[in-house]
């Protein structure tokens, strides 16, 4: 229980870092999603056994999180906290394929740890993307630009109203289940019964609310869209950041440059 | 079962992406159809229920683990299946943002698994049929439980189906299979339950919110054979065309399976190749050229020599990555990593000084 209320919390810390005016988060929504999902696109396209090649994607999440101020120890701690999915489904492959792929003198390393490997720092790149992403954009801007690249107006304005009562009704489940459990003994009152008729007035709440709220918005004048007073406009910078990116990440994608740095290395010792 | 990015490929994803979209559009103009924008707020307000009914979980008896309110059939049964699949799209894209739960580009596959399946097929085909225009306790509870079972078991099977094309994870597919589906069959036990019993509860204190719900007036103009069998094409489209792009643009997909499977580089014979292989055995080069054309070259030939002791699983078709590539890319890579670290905080110096 109490860490969902902190992942609640996680929410609102995540919004407030999104309201910084670095030189990341100046930069238009539009522009950072594309080149978010170019960046997961490619680090996905790689093969299932390909380590070194991936490594080099770092330096995408790194210069942001550097330039957008964004805090890379609270990033990573969510990093961790959603991984079992991808490790559960990905701890089968060292099972799975035994033959050996890598020699490194008496290490004998087998293709499904490889891949296994590849596989988490897969997850790494694209949930650390992603949760940028959100940090430097502000969920509301992230919404525009999904509407303005033409996703339907009706699923922009869910999204919104949805992200706006997010907190009003976690505030109010975390309070139903405060009460619950202050007055459980031994888990007892725990049970399907309590909990059914504890959603269902949850339940009822919220309709409630959202015919209160249905009525408030007519009275303004909500005609089911949603006005913005900034205008997006896409710059020079901006298509500089995206070109840039998504130069390097082609770049990166074709040539290995780890393995041309470690051949350096192994001229320069020799 | 959201699934995440590190295991699907590009194109399963953007198949699936491209799939979503075109669900999300045809919802949300069957939504615009039936003039109803009382719907609008409701729909954002019960997405944000189902998060927080979520913080609310019960103690399973018995067994120790919890369970709480999955969402797809129950927003099914109160708003109707495209009002459902528009709110469970943005649920999941709040999740994916936020949560990290589900990745981004396999924000469709998750869309599709969790929206799809028990909005547009276990509502209308199961639920409905099961609970009719006169529900009765005892008929909502038969129809969310069967509902919520068979439309998780679709899911999960679209779970498995996704990660076999992506060919990212090695488990196969009847081991997968026989891991997903019971996990989910449990799942879909409690969903159906609990949705039952809140349905219930809900029927019970305010009837005339059901009533307004149940009202058929949605479904009516609902052509299930059109939806499935657009989608059909689209899937097989994009999946196509996408996947022919793959394989004739020689630098895409395929590249990477060449490189791995080395089969190019065991076709293509490098000049300079016995030095290196001499230097191999001597064991000095143990970072060889960064060519990994090279590299790749000597691998099966090495194998050959160094590992005649009998347990050689190594076969020509096997991804072969040899010492030399695979140290000098370590090296590499750990070099790689050093510079962006340094990158980042100069950057980040760069940016404290400014400010």
């Amino acid at each position: 229980m109490a860490n969902i209320e902190s992942s609640f919390l996680d929410v609102s810390y995540l919004d407030t870092l999104s309201y910084q005016t670095t030189i990341i988060h100046r930069l238009d929504p539009r522009i950072k999603l594309i080149t978010t999902l170019f960046f997961i696109a490619t680090v996905l396209s790689f093969g299932k056994y390909e380590i070194a090649g991936l490594i080099p994607f770092v330096i995408y999440p790194v210069v942001l999180i550097a330039l957008g101020n964004l805090p890379i120890a609270y990033l990573l701690k969510k990093v961790l906290v959603a991984a079992p999915f991808a490790f559960f489904v990905g701890i089968f492959n060292p099972l799975m394929d035994r033959a050996v792929l890598v020699q490194l003198g008496p290490l004998e390393l087998s293709g499904g740890w490889v891949s296994f490997a590849s596989i988490m720092i897969r997850f790494i790149l694209t949930v650390t993307a992603a949760l940028i992403l959100i940090a430097s954009t502000g969920f509301n801007s992230v919404c525009m630009a999904l509407e303005k690249m033409g996703a339907p107006k009706s699923l922009a304005v869910q999204l919104l109203l949805l992200y706006r009562y997010l907190f009003v009704l976690g505030d109010e489940a975390s309070r139903l289940t405060r009460a619950r459990s202050l007055r459980t003994f031994e888990s007892r009152g725990l049970g399907f019964k309590v909990f059914t008729n504890m959603i269902g007035q949850l339940l009822l709440r919220t309709l409630d609310r959202a015919k209160r709220v249905h009525l408030a918005m007519r009275c303004r004048g909500f005609d089911g869209e949603i006005r913005v007073s900034r205008p997006l406009k896409i710059g020079g910078r901006d298509l500089g950041f995206m070109l840039g990116w998504s130069g390097l990440f082609v770049l990166m994608r074709l040539y290995p440059i780890p393995q041309w740095m470690g051949g350096m290395v192994a001229e320069l010792l020799k | 079962m959201h699934m995440a990015d590190a295991l699907i490929s590009p194109t399963v994803g953007g198949a699936m992406w491209v799939v979503t979209a075109g669900l999300t559009a045809y919802s949300a103009g069957k939504l615009k159809e039936n003039i109803d924008d009382s719907r609008v707020p409701l729909m954002g307000v019960l997405g944000a229920f189902i998060f927080a009914a979520q913080m609310i979980n019960f103690s399973i008896p018995g067994t120790g683990s919890s369970g709480h309110l999955g969402g797809g059939m129950i927003l099914a049964i109160l708003l109707g299946p495209h009002a459902a699949f528009l709110t469970m799209a943005s649920i999941l894209t709040v999740q994916a943002l936020f949560f990290a739960d589900g990745g981004l580009l396999a924000l469709g596959c998750n869309i599709f698994n969790l929206g799809f399946f028990p909005c547009f097929l276990a509502y209308p085909f199961i639920y409905r049929k099961i609970v009719g225009e006169r529900p009765t306790p005892r008929r909502i509870l038969v129809g969310s439980l069967v509902a919520a079972i068979l439309g998780l078991q679709m899911g999960a099977f679209g779970v498995v189906l996704e990660t076999l094309f992506s060919g990212i994870s090695e488990l196969p597919f009847g081991a997968f299979l026989l891991l997903m589906q019971p996990i989910h069959l449990a799942i879909g036990v409690v969903e159906g339950l609990v949705t039952a019993a809140v349905v219930t509860f809900v029927w019970k204190a305010r009837p005339e919110i059901m009533e307004t719900a149940i009202a058929p007036r949605a479904i009516k103009a609902f052509s299930m054979r059109k939806v499935l069998g657009g989608l059909l094409v689209i899937t097989v489209l994009t999946g196509g065309v996408l996947s022919w792009f793959a394989s004739t643009n020689p630098d895409g997909l395929e590249w990477s399976m060449f490189r791995t499977s080395g089969k190019e580089e065991l076709e293509a014979p490098q000049k300079g190749v016995h030095a290196l292989l001499a230097a191999l055995q001597e064991k000095i080069a143990f970072l060889p050229d960064y060519s990994f054309r090279k590299s790749a070259k000597e691998e099966p030939e090495k194998a050959g020599e160094a590992q005649t002791r009998g347990k050689s699983t190594k076969e020509e078709s096997w991804p072969a990555v040899s010492v030399g590539t695979s140290l000098s890319g370590l090296i590499g890579g750990l070099m790689t990593l050093i510079i962006a670290g340094f990158i980042g905080f100069g950057l980040r110096k760069y940016q404290g000084r400014k400010r």
